[in-house]
């Protein structure tokens, strides 16, 4: 007797714990790689897996088992065309035992290097660092959305310069029609007999009897006319307009970042996390994304995304100059018809003195009209991010910063030591939107 | 329209109704013609990722949970997804019933292969050697497995994924000194363990009494004087030298919390549990690839298999029992696919029509017509080691084109120390025999004392076949491991087989446990 299961339809991943454990195990090594792998990568192409090689070092898994080496050994081995009993051959150079190491790399030792798939999401995970990002696909971006008004037939209220006249008067004409309006030709050719009738100087009795009965119509009839208008309220239609929100599925995304001699590998290493952040968030929701990088020292200027990262530059720092390019920016290239803009910027907090009021005249006068969000990260080393606890206080930038965020919901500000500190910058980017999220979902189709 | 041409089923696709047909096609074969006998069978379709995740866990459908197999797994998917590695058809389990998982995109011909393969030629293997009726519990397995899931994953909760990781990696390290290689397995039934460990538990939990914890805790090693005499019977109580690592830690180790020990008892069953498998694969294999080929040959003749079937069949089984020669690029060791099937083949050939050399190599059978006796005594009463001990035949030598190749560290050279010549066979076979042997495979250590008057030190023994060393790195890892499990220090001597003389010497001091 046989029994025949189909197996297939069970649930898959059975492993997934064991795959956990694994990646938990083998945690330092690999965010070792990854780190190394986000190096060479640019900002918008963080967002997939990596195939990884990891040192075996650490995830070994030791068994006694007999060296390749040393001893006396015998074995037996097909195909021999040529030998005979007491022949001697030579030894490989190097000491080598081909076989030998095989053998011992079967049995999971020997081999310098392990290589496996690493999913995306397990990827921007260790990439965050536990950074427990939402379930992106759950929230939308909260954004101010652009409306277009457009015809959605009529409605009986409006204002007049809405009214559909076409629409009115067939209303009015069918209710004339109906309530027997008289026209004012009928009243016009009665009132034409009256007036033939009295031009006559001599009337007998019955042309009396039938001017009296003209006149009795004539009154009948304007009568009518007067309880049933030409135009009444009750005909009137208006066009009516729904707003309906722009399919805007175009984004920049700025990235400012000082590049003064105060900016280290470890404050553009947190930048970029930051920038990437960002970046994947507006992925999610734009078909579209440009992202213009933007460096500043005393001056400004867009650079490609190498030398944003890699090139160095000294010079003092001015970070109005990088608001002020990035208006020139916008004008030049990203009306904000057609565009949602977001920036993001990053600093060590020093400014040369005197600018951080103009940059507060910037943002509060011109740039956060124009933006979406617009988030700043003042990165700072642990030692200094235990002294700056309070919000309140702060360089002279923050300061200023501090002004607009209070001014602007959608300005946030905040000081990051660690990769776990970016994310609570962009919280405020997400929230759930039930109303929104559908019409969002649909036009993401 | 396959019934009224007589064929079982035509073309490649298959369907639960034509493996149920062709099912009972091969089990007529099977049980009247070949007369196996097999524990009832159960076929399972499964998908490839669902074959990767049963490689992952050694094969067994429901291991605990490690990070190592998922290592494995993340390695194999890797080698599978580009296209290095093709996975197996099948894979069967040492169960009651017997499991086989195939593969649904094989090809119905492929089916036909695999079910007379695995359901009826290991399946047989299985419930008749001896090895796996005296140490394996194919009635229990799979409840006893299931048990070991649920205990880790509670253990995990209870005392943290790293505290169960860390017994975990460690009894895996002595995983293959876990087993009782020599004595006879305990009379206890998995089912048995499993009943005594609710027990255990439940005994615990009725004479637990928080007052206890209150009371101050005498010093470590309470035994007041402990002379000579009395050691050397505490010596002998603790049944030394003892080969199962495991074992001997799980009952002794003075450092282990009683969920730790019984994390150890699992793997150790579980190390039992596959101790024969590493002994017969020769044998395994050989007798399945044997079963599979006799099998579809006779439906063949029978006229219930199409050509293009047969033709697929053949191709395929020729690949698994192919033996590149030492010097080819291909050559990773004697095949045992090839080496067990080409000696049962040519069992069955000296039972039918044997040659002089053949009577006079095997006078016992040769000639006798009865090969499915012989064959099956051989798969019931040996293991590698002691099957090509005695089937192995200068026939088949001689087409293997064997030779003997004799390496000496000392030496620059290598020196071919027999070939497949009269003067050589019997130095070949011995030869190969040896190296099937367990003791070969493996590294035998055994513990050989402990000294409970001093540090406690657990003194390991290694006994040093032919001078070999073993790996160093390895080593002292898995001494680490020991030591965690142990709480004291552990040393390894390696003493040589024959003269018993000191190689080396190696310890680990007293680890710091985490409390």
């Amino acid at each position: 007797m046989s029994t025949f299961i189909d197996r297939r339809l069970n649930p898959k991943g059975k492993s997934l714990g064991n795959r956990q454990r694994f990646i938990r195990r083998a945690r330092e090594q690999i965010k070792k790689v990854v780190d190394e792998a986000v190096k060479d990568r640019s900002v918008t192409d963080v967002d997939r897996g990596e195939t990884v090689t990891i040192p075996t070092k650490g995830i070994g898994e030791p068994r006694f088992h007999e060296s390749a080496k040393g001893g006396h050994r015998e074995r037996i081995l097909p195909g021999n065309r040529e030998f005979a009993p007491g022949d001697k051959i030579k030894k490989p150079e190097g000491g080598g035992q081909g076989e030998g190491g095989k053998e011992a790399s079967d049995q999971g030792e020997g081999e310098d290097a392990f290589s496996f798939v690493l999913s995306r999401d397990e990827f921007l995970d260790i990439f965050f660092d536990d950074l427990e990002l939402p379930d992106l696909v759950k929230t939308t971006l909260k954004e101010v959305v652009a409306y277009k008004p457009r015809r959605a037939g009529y409605s009986v209220s409006g204002t007049p310069t809405n009214i559909n006249v076409l629409r009115t008067m067939r209303n009015s004409f069918g209710r004339r029609l109906a309530l027997k309006r008289p026209k004012s030709e009928e009243v016009i050719a009665v009132e034409q007999q009256i007036f033939d009738l009295e031009k006559k100087a001599d009337l007998d009795s019955e042309e009396i009897g039938w001017l009296r009965e003209l006149h009795k119509t004539v009154d009948e009839l304007n009568r009518k006319r007067r309880a049933v208008p030409y135009i009444d309220p009750l005909d009137i239609r208006y066009n009516r307009f729904e707003r309906q929100p722009l399919p805007n599925t175009k984004a920049v995304m700025f990235c400012l970042m000082d590049v003064s001699g105060s900016m280290g590998e470890r404050e553009k290493d947190l930048a970029k996390r930051f920038f990437v952040l960002l970046h994947l968030f507006l992925q999610r929701r734009y078909d579209h994304i440009d992202v213009v990088f933007i460096r500043h020292t005393h001056t400004a200027q867009e650079v490609d995304e190498e030398t944003f990262f890699h090139s160095r530059e000294t010079g003092g720092t001015v970070v109005s100059t990088a608001l002020t390019e990035m208006l020139k920016v916008i004008e030049a290239r990203y009306p904000t018809r057609e565009w949602n803009i977001y920036a993001a910027q990053a600093s060590d907090g020093d400014n040369f003195s005197g600018d951080s009021q103009r940059c507060f005249d910037l943002l509060n006068g011109r740039i956060m009209k124009l933006c979406q969000y617009y988030a700043y990260v003042e990165i700072l080393d642990e030692r200094e991010a235990g002294i700056f606890q309070n919000a309140g206080s702060g360089t002279a930038l923050w300061r200023e910063y501090a002004k607009v965020a209070a001014a602007w919901d959608n300005f946030q500000i905040k000081r990051i030591a660690r990769p776990g500190d970016i994310y609570p910058v962009f919280r405020e980017l997400f929230a759930k939107q039930p109303s929104e999220s559908r019409v969002a979902l649909q036009r993401r189709r | 329209m396959a019934k009224g041409s007589g064929f079982l089923f035509e073309g490649s696709e298959w369907s639960f109704e034509t493996m149920s047909r062709t099912y009972e096609a091969i089990e007529a074969v099977a049980l009247s013609d070949l007369g196996l006998e097999v524990y009832p069978n159960q076929i399972e379709i499964i998908s490839s990722e669902q074959m990767l995740d049963a490689y992952a866990s050694i094969g067994m459908p429901l291991l605990y949970q490690h990070w190592s197999f998922g290592k494995h797994f993340a390695r194999e998917e890797q080698l599978y997804r580009k296209g290095y590695m093709g996975l197996a058809y099948e894979l069967v389990i040492n169960s009651n019933p017997c499991i086989s998982y195939c593969m649904e995109e094989n090809t119905m011909a492929m089916q036909a292969l695999v079910m007379a393969h695995a359901a009826f030629g290991h399946n047989h293997f299985f419930k008749n050697n001896y090895l796996f009726r005296q140490w394996t519990d194919a009635e229990a397995i799979l409840d006893y497995l299931s048990f070991a899931k649920g205990y880790l994953a509670k253990c995990e909760e209870r005392h943290g994924i790293d505290a169960v990781e860390q017994i975990l990696d460690a009894a895996h390290a002595i995983m293959d000194q876990g087993v009782f290689r020599y004595r006879r397995r305990p009379k206890t039934s998995l089912k048995e363990q499993m009943a005594r460990e609710s027990e255990r538990q439940a005994y615990e939990q009725s004479i637990f009494n928080d007052l206890w914890r209150t009371l101050p805790r005498g010093p470590e090693d309470a035994e007041p004087g402990v002379g000579e005499q009395e050691l050397a019977a505490r010596k002998k109580k603790l049944n030394l030298p003892e080969e199962s690592l495991l074992y001997f830690i799980e009952k002794n180790s003075p450092v282990l919390e009683p969920w730790e020990r019984e994390i150890l008892r699992i793997v150790r069953n579980v190390a039992q549990y596959f101790y024969p498998q590493k002994q017969t694969k020769v044998m395994n294999e050989g007798c399945a690839t044997f079963v599979h080929h006799y099998i579809v040959d006779a439906l063949y003749e029978k006229g219930q298999m199409t050509e293009g079937a047969m033709l697929e069949i053949l191709h395929s089984h020729s690949g698994v029992v192919a033996q590149p020669g030492f010097d080819d690029r291909r050559f990773g060791g004697i095949n045992p696919y090839a080496l067990g099937f080409a000696m049962m083949e040519d069992i069955k050939r000296i039972c039918e029509a044997p040659t002089d050399e053949d009577r006079t190599w095997f006078p016992n059978f040769a000639g006798c017509q009865d090969w499915r006796g012989v064959l099956k005594d051989a798969w019931a009463n040996y293991r590698d080691e002691s099957f090509v001990r005695q089937y192995l035949s200068p026939h088949l030598m001689r087409k293997f084109r064997m030779f003997a190749l004799s390496d000496d560290a000392a030496d620059d050279h290598y020196t071919v120390a027999a070939i497949h010549n009269e003067r050589g066979y019997e130095k070949v076979r011995e030869i190969l025999a040896d190296s099937y042997d367990i003791g070969v495979l493996e590294p035998r250590i055994e513990i050989a004392d402990v000294d409970l008057r001093g540090d406690r030190r657990l003194c390991l023994e290694h006994t040093m076949r032919d001078g070999i060393p073993l790996a160093e790195e390895a080593r002292d890892e898995v001494l680490k491991h020991v030591g965690r499990l142990w709480g004291y220090g552990v040393s390894l001597t390696g003493r040589d087989a024959e003269t018993s003389e000191v190689r080396y010497e190696t310890a680990v001091p007293e680890a710091e446990r985490a409390a």
